[in-house]
């Protein structure tokens, strides 16, 4: 533990500490552009030079390990020298634009300048002008802009693992450009934009719309995935200009997907904004009085087994606990939250990610069973591959080929892959064996299909025939791609006694043993079948679920409301209402509230409040934000025969999973430029 | 002067040819097993007594700078690194040694692995150096066939591979840092230190990066005794030195010369004088474009040895002694020195990147004159924030010529500069 003096503050730091992250100890900030907490160091922009007694020149501070007895000014004479001689430089080259700067009043460079910057100029020739890069639909260059801290090179190596950004030229030639001005065929590629100090790399989709100091900020949660990224909504009036992450070091670290970030022009694009009823086989629009009295009329006389609903993979706590208590009330056993088919069942953590996904970092070998995290869930997919460059970490994989970013050795393809594996007919097993706090992830490719069950089984198997579960290590993971399911799971949103699930309820509406169906924003079904039931869609967006409905309630999306969701972890997270949801469109618990009692149903909550503490009674743990509780270990999964067919993620377009990035042209542009070029590159294009 | 007895590049001219046998009739490979079996501590010893700096312009004492390198090992590759990337403009000695006299550097780089525990030697050889890295490969090969290289080298047990690498031609690749970046296949830019390369080198092992010149010299510092190296020169400025001398003198040439020979005693010896006389003179860039000019009033008393032209504010760099007479345009010259510098930072750091396109392009206006005469001040502080804040010395070296022009030619900076805001005047009253 070295011991150092910071402008005459006495501070201990930990070996292998910087200079800087002392100084930061010692709450003298030092100014800097290229270095960054998550990034390799560079030491390029000269920016953090300070003085160290008895170092002949300013030392670049990021970059020197502190050292016992060193004595540091930050601000003496000779450290404000280099600093100011630093920006000044840096300065000569950069245009004066910030008026017409997307970057203006977030700007590292603007605010550095403020204090460390020359008043005037003193040069006098010509700037250096560089010619904008192309980068793709999400990223708008101003290279004119760059003052080459390389951070942007540095993710896109190092934690997006694609290595397509670079630097060509020498001196001040020097530019920064994709390979050969491809798009950038990263799912994270949007956060070089947050990393840019300046305005050089800006939001293609935001750029001009708004100026951040008119926006108001909202501390949100995001439910593209089941990972639950934070992320701060930016909304100007009622709309959404923007989406941004925020810091949660146990989920998203400060990185959020490129759906995540860009999606939100599909929440203006085919909204449901007024009840629709079905007459004569054309849906005519209508209010909430006559839409309500259209299912109530259709209901009248219906068996309670003959009523179905399922919850689709946005939907809140709030709502699916609503939906749960009407169908309840009605006494329909005919309720699921898989949508997908994924055959999850039994204890808890037989559908939790129980490592959590910090967790991933301690763990010292990974199996992926049918998983393919990268478009499944990406932030989980950034931290395998952080912990993959740590070292000493052998990751297996079984079925679902394709990039992940990170060296994988492949065990097979499908179930009986993993039933070898367990026999010890691959070498991976010795892997497994060896490690301390192996891990296995289960991903929807492995379960969503008929013999999930035996395979969910048989994932639990390994886990407790390798060591992945001990007192103080539960190395078992289940990957989901929806917000809804693990809260959906904890709700209990499954079928009841002698009731049907998903395919059931689709068979049953084929063949009209299931006369009305509820779809709580389920979209990502096979709809063929439904045309035979009476269908009311609860939801957002005008997609697939409501194509086939009788009636149609508008309800919100995930930024207006004030919901809670569950990530796959286990981790109760709540949104903010940061705008409100067009037209008529209203809150979903209150929709399903409003109808429970024109059925005469009434459900037993008229607030927030009210239904929260009815969600939290029988389970506490769904209460407790943002709080992780493990799972005891306990049966889930069935044994039963295992089908030869291979994993096969789920995902096939990972810009397009949801109603709301099926609405976003941003999205749409993604698909055309980055996957068409991914498919190209890994020659699977026919 | 040095006497022909002292001398170690004996065949530095061609004379005798560059071939094994003919280096072995002059002295090379002479008892080699017994100096390989002298033994590790014996040579690193004998190198520190010996006073030898680097020859690569930054004059660090080799023997310290091989003790550095780590005694024991995780039994992985140790790596000599020889820097034969010779760009420094004004400088063309390394070249000679490589043309005419491969053989010393090969067998210098053997007792130099000795010395550091190298497992592999690289040669980093400047990309233009086509007809020198032929020879260089020639003599390898000799070398490897006469049981001089690989295993069990000359019946001493000792086991090292060494070979060549071409470098593209970048000036920034001769930096020892920016070379092991490009040794590796990267794009050539300096690395930040520490972690220095004896640490953490050539593909993250410890290595040791020596000038082609430093290296050459070494096994003759065994043959002959530290003492009889110390010898020559002047105390902390030890041995024989190549001076490269061109520009305004009568004979440019390259030659050998003892540490610490007086400016003006090297030029009228060996290079026939300045052009036009002593008193033609006007200033000399005593060690390769890098370094601060001196005016002729310092040139006539100074020694050429690390000690003495630090004082006068310069270096002796790699010694490349560029002389320019009366007739040069001083302002351009370090004006054509700065445009090499732009072209050749490599951008990654901010001082340099910025600040040598600027010094460039205020040092074209004043050649011209066109310019304010506070603005000479503006361009020394510049220079002062470039210099020292840079990750490499490309940033220093673009610096010193503008600094060292302003610190000695100042007033024919403003002379210009007066005549070029006269000069409308004078039109129009003619």
């Amino acid at each position: 533990m070295p011991k150092l003096t910071i402008d005459g503050i006495e501070v201990e730091v930990p070996a292998g500490a910087t200079v800087f992250q002392a100084c930061e100890l010692a709450g003298r900030e030092v100014p800097h552009f290229c270095y960054h907490p998550r990034l390799n160091i560079a030491g390029n922009c000269r920016m953090c030079l300070v003085e160290v007694e008895k170092a002949p020149k300013p030392v670049a501070s990021c970059a020197m390990p502190a050292a016992d007895g060193m004595v540091v000014h930050t601000a003496s004479e000779k450290a404000k020298r280099a600093q100011q001689g630093v920006l000044e430089l840096l300065l000569i080259n950069h245009p004066l634009d910030c008026p017409i700067c997307d970057q203006g009043g977030e700007c590292d460079l603007q605010d550095l300048t403020l204090f460390y910057g020359p008043d005037s100029s003193r040069f006098a020739e010509n700037k250096r002008p560089v010619a904008d890069k192309y980068m793709g639909p999400l990223i708008s260059t101003h290279m004119t802009r760059c003052i080459h801290c390389t951070r942007c090179v540095r993710f896109a190596n190092e934690i997006a693992g694609v290595e397509e950004l670079g630097a060509t030229g020498r001196g001040e030639d020097m530019e920064i450009t994709t390979y050969l001005e491809h798009a950038v065929t990263s799912e994270l590629s949007g956060n070089v934009i947050d990393l840019c100090p300046v305005g050089a790399l800006n939001s293609k989709p935001y750029e001009y719309s708004a100026r951040t100091w008119e926006l108001k900020k909202h501390e949100s949660v995001d439910v593209m995935d089941a990972v639950g990224s934070n992320i701060r909504v930016d909304v100007r009036g009622n709309e959404v200009m923007r989406i941004l992450p925020r810091l949660h070091e146990d989920v998203n670290e400060e990185w959020i997907s490129d759906k995540t970030r860009f999606v939100y022009d599909g929440l203006k694009k085919r909204r449901l904004d007024r009840p629709w009823v079905k007459r004569d086989g054309k849906l005519e629009a209508a209010d909430w009085r006559g839409a309500m009295a259209a299912i109530r009329s259709r209901l009248d006389g219906v068996a309670a087994t003959k009523i179905a609903a399922i919850a689709g993979d946005q939907a809140d706590l709030e709502a699916m606990a609503a939906l749960k208590d009407l169908m309840g009330a009605l006494g329909s056993p005919n309720l699921d939250c898989r949508q997908d088919g994924a055959k999850l069942e039994g204890a808890r953590a037989g559908w939790l990610f129980n490592t959590t996904i910090a967790g991933i970092e301690q763990a010292d070998a990974l199996l992926l069973v049918g998983a393919f995290p990268r478009y499944e869930a990406s932030l989980v997919n950034a931290r395998i591959r952080k912990r993959q460059r740590m070292g000493g970490f052998e990751i297996g994989r079984i079925g679902c080929p394709g990039d992940l970013t990170y060296p994988t050795t492949e065990v097979g393809a499908g179930p009986q892959s993993l039933a070898d594996l367990l026999a010890g007919e691959h070498s991976f097993g010795e892997v497994l064996e060896k490690a301390e706090r192996p891990m296995v992830i289960v991903g929807p490719g492995a379960l969503a299909r008929p013999d999930g069950a035996a395979v969910l089984a048989k994932a639990r198997e390994a886990a407790e025939r390798f060591g992945m579960v001990t007192d103080d290590w539960n190395g078992f993971n289940v990957l989901h791609t929806a917000a809804s399911r693990v809260g959906g799971m904890d709700l209990g949103l499954v079928p009841g006694e002698g009731g049907r699930d998903v395919e059931g309820i689709l068979r049953g509406a084929r063949t009209g043993e299931i006369e009305v169906v509820y779809l709580l924003g389920a979209d990502e079904l096979d709809t063929r079948g439904l045309e035979n039931a009476f269908v009311i869609y609860q939801g957002s967006h005008g997609d697939a679920g409501a194509r086939v409905a009788d009636v149609i309630l508008p309800g919100a999306a995930y930024t207006e409301k004030a919901a809670t969701w569950v990530n796959l972890e286990g981790r109760p997270q709540r949104s903010k209402l940061t705008a409100f949801p067009p037209g008529e469109a209203k809150e979903d618990w209150r929709i399903l509230r409003a109808l429970s009692e024109v059925l005469d149903q009434k459900l037993p909550y008229d607030t927030p409040a009210q239904l929260r503490r009815r969600i939290v009674e029988p389970a506490p743990r769904l209460g407790r934000i943002d709080r992780i509780e493990a799972a005891p270990w306990a049966e889930f999964g069935a044994a039963g025969k295992l089908d030869d067919a291979p994993f096969v993620s789920p995902i096939a377009d990972f810009y397009r999973t949801c109603a709301i990035s099926r609405a976003s042209a941003v999205m749409e542009a993604c698909v055309e430029e980055i996957r068409g070029q991914q498919l190209k590159a890994t020659g699977s294009d026919d | 002067m040095l006497q022909d007895k002292d001398r170690i590049f004996t065949d530095i001219y061609g004379e005798k040819g560059p071939g094994l046998a003919e280096a072995r009739a002059r002295g090379d490979y002479d008892g080699l097993k017994d100096l390989i079996l002298t033994g590790r501590e014996a040579i690193v010893d004998a190198v520190k007594k010996s006073g030898l700096r680097g020859r690569g312009g930054a004059g660090f004492p080799t023997g310290l700078k091989w003790s550095f390198m780590p005694k024991e090992t995780d039994g992985g590759p140790v790596y000599l690194v020889v820097n034969a990337d010779e760009s420094e403009p004004g400088t063309c000695k390394d070249r000679e040694i490589m043309r005419h006299e491969p053989h010393k550097l090969v067998e210098g780089c053997i007792l130099a692995a000795v010395g550091m525990g190298c497992t592999a030697g690289y040669i980093y050889i400047r990309g233009e150096f086509v007809r020198e890295g032929e020879r260089l490969q020639r003599a390898i090969d000799e070398a490897y066939e006469a049981g001089l290289l690989g295993r069990d080298i000359a019946g001493s047990g000792f086991d090292f591979e060494l070979y060549l690498h071409r470098g593209a031609g970048a000036y920034i690749c001769g930096e020892e840092t920016g070379l092991l970046e490009s040794l590796e296949g990267k794009k050539g830019q300096p690395r930040l230190k520490p972690p220095f390369p004896a640490m953490v080198g050539l593909y993250g092992r410890p290595s040791t990066v020596n000038n082609v010149e430093t290296i050459a010299q070494v096994p003759a510092i065994l043959r002959r005794g530290a003492d009889w190296f110390a010898g020559l020169g002047r105390e902390n400025n030890t041995g024989t030195k190549l001076f490269c001398i061109s520009g305004h003198v009568n004979h440019p040439c390259t030659v050998e010369e003892e540490m610490s020979i007086p400016l003006r005693e090297l030029v009228d010896k060996h290079c026939g004088g300045v052009r036009g006389g002593w008193d033609n003179l006007k200033a000399v860039i005593p060690g390769g474009s890098s370094v601060p000019l001196i005016p002729k009033s310092v040139c006539d008393e100074i020694r050429l040895d690390f000690d003495d032209l630090k004082n006068a504010q310069t270096g002796l760099g790699t010694a490349g002694v560029i002389v320019m007479d009366r007739s040069t345009d001083v302002v351009k010259a370090i004006c054509r020195l700065s445009k090499f510098y732009m072209h050749e930072s490599c951008g990654q750091c901010t001082p340099c990147r910025e600040g040598t396109g600027w010094l460039w392009r205020v040092m074209t206006r004043l050649v011209e004159g066109r310019a304010r005469p506070e603005e000479i001040d503006m361009l020394f502080d510049v220079s002062r924030e470039i210099e020292g804040h840079t990750i490499c010395a490309l940033g220093d070296a673009a610096a010193w010529p503008v600094q060292g022009l302003i610190r000695h030619f100042r007033q024919e900076i403003e002379d210009r500069i007066k005549r070029q805001q006269a000069a409308p005047a004078m039109a129009a009253a003619s």
